[in-house]
């Protein structure tokens, strides 16, 4: 996936505007099947599995003991024991690591299957209408997955996406890939690249495991307590849950620079914090980002200085998402 | 700008800025090379009239989307004037680099160094 094709300011706004499709084949995938996938899958994963039918999505993270972060990945249920699940190219081996070790005394078999699939998110306002021409039946709902045939070939299509407008992702396998791209731009999708990738997500608030989540942080403090269900008894749960309890001492916040200036990861927060994400938003047309500040400085509305190599920038910490389509 | 360009009539440091020399003062900006490998500018940061800048050293930064960068001074003098248009426009670098997008005009403190430049032909060479 290259940074760019024509300009990551274009290429956003073609998402924002009409239709943009991005090569994310790099992403991993594990299978997850058996009797026990379910039992096993919860025991390792955050959100409450048992509220994912056959055929939903579902967004968890998975953590240590102690409640740092491995990865943050999407779940999809193919069939009633078998589960595909989504994880960051960098954490992939990893990932597979830790779930291969812990799947030990669950009757289930995990399955390295990155290299099974390619994966293109077709996104936008126009997206579903364009995919929808090339399929042969209807598109699944939102956080939502159903097997068909997209531009003549076998295709797992999900509800999901990484940039706040609706669309697809849809998983090939990799010798079909350039035939599902070339229907797709003959579609008049604009190919994307990974620098408009990281200015959509970060206009939404999604968080980019590496920046905004790493094993030094737990989900709470990341603003990620909504897909941990601790009564569910996953591997970190009891720090998770203590964490809820006691509030933490950080917060990832996102924030919007008031006037000049962008922010970059590693700016320093005057008086303590750091910046974990920051870029110019071609939306906004301003300098945004994410970063971890005291749980006193969280609240929407509080000024706060970033240190952007020796100038100091006001900015306001803001509400997720920092950009909101019109309606 | 879509084609590369470089004009005869300037003078080019290898950290792809340009030099406009007349006499003892020096307009510079960076070269059509520099702007397609940044992308879309959309934050230029001027110095202060009356700052000293040393050739070779970083006098400013420009920002594209993805990523900063630093502006090296083809030449050392000090800043008699900044292309304050580009603070709303910043696209001009990319859109017309050896004109409206200059940066900054400078008063040299030692002409002699422009005998280090390259020439056009020298700078189009070094790139490829």
């Amino acid at each position: 996936m290259p940074v760019q094709y024509a300009g990551i300011r274009s290429e956003h706004l073609a998402v924002r505007r009409d239709v943009g499709v991005f090569d994310v084949s790099h992403m991993g995938e594990v299978h997850t099947r058996g009797p026990q996938a379910l039992e096993f899958l919860q025991h390792v994963l955050s959100n409450d599995l048992r509220r994912l039918p056959e055929g939903g999505a579902q967004y968890s993270v998975m953590c240590r003991e102690d409640g740092g972060v491995l990865d943050d990945l999407f779940t999809y249920r193919l069939s009633e024991c078998d589960y595909l699940t989504v994880t960051n190219a960098s954490n992939h081996e990893r990932d597979f690591e830790w779930l291969h070790s812990h799947a030990e005394g669950y009757d289930v078999d995990v399955i390295d299957a990155a290299d099974r699939f390619a994966m293109l998110a077709v996104q936008g306002p126009r997206a579903r209408a364009l995919v929808s021409g090339l399929t042969d039946g209807p598109l699944p709902m939102r956080f939502h997955t159903v097997e068909r045939r997209v531009a003549g070939v076998a295709a797992l299509v999900c509800g999901t996406g990484y940039t706040g407008e609706d669309g697809v992702e849809l998983l090939i396998d990799p010798e079909d890939a350039p035939l599902v791209w070339d229907a797709v731009i003959d579609g008049g999708a604009a190919p994307v690249g990974l620098g408009a990738r990281d200015t959509l997500r970060l206009e939404v608030c999604f968080h980019l495991y590496g920046n905004d989540l790493s094993e030094d942080r737990g989900p709470i403090e990341a603003g990620l307590g909504w897909c941990c269900k601790e009564q569910t008894g996953f591997i970190g749960s009891e720090a998770v849950a203590s964490v809820r309890r006691d509030g933490p001492a950080e917060k990832l916040v996102p924030f919007v620079i008031d006037g000049a200036g962008i922010p970059r990861q590693g700016n320093p927060v005057i008086g303590g914090g750091e910046v974990t994400s920051g870029t110019f938003s071609p939306c906004l047309e301003r300098g945004i980002g994410m970063a971890y500040v005291s749980a006193q400085r969280a609240e929407p509305g509080t000024r706060i200085e970033i240190d952007v190599r020796g100038t100091e920038r006001p900015a306001i910490v803001e509400r997720k998402p920092l950009y909101r389509k019109a309606s | 700008m879509a084609e590369a360009s470089y004009p005869d009539d300037l003078l080019y440091h290898p950290e792809h800025d340009w030099a406009r020399v007349d006499g003892e003062q020096a307009t510079f900006g960076i070269t059509w090379y520099a702007q397609d490998a940044l992308g879309e500018v959309v934050f230029f940061d001027p110095p202060q009239v009356g700052a000293q800048v040393s050739k070779d050293q970083s006098y400013t930064e420009i920002e594209s989307v993805k990523a900063v960068s630093d502006v090296i001074a083809p030449l050392s003098g000090e800043v008699i004037a900044v292309n304050d248009a580009l603070s709303d426009k910043p696209e001009t670098i990319n859109e017309d680099p050896y004109g409206e997008g200059w940066l900054v005009r400078v008063r040299l403190s030692d002409p002699s160094e422009v005998d280090s430049l390259m020439d056009a032909s020298s700078y189009e060479a070094s790139l490829s």
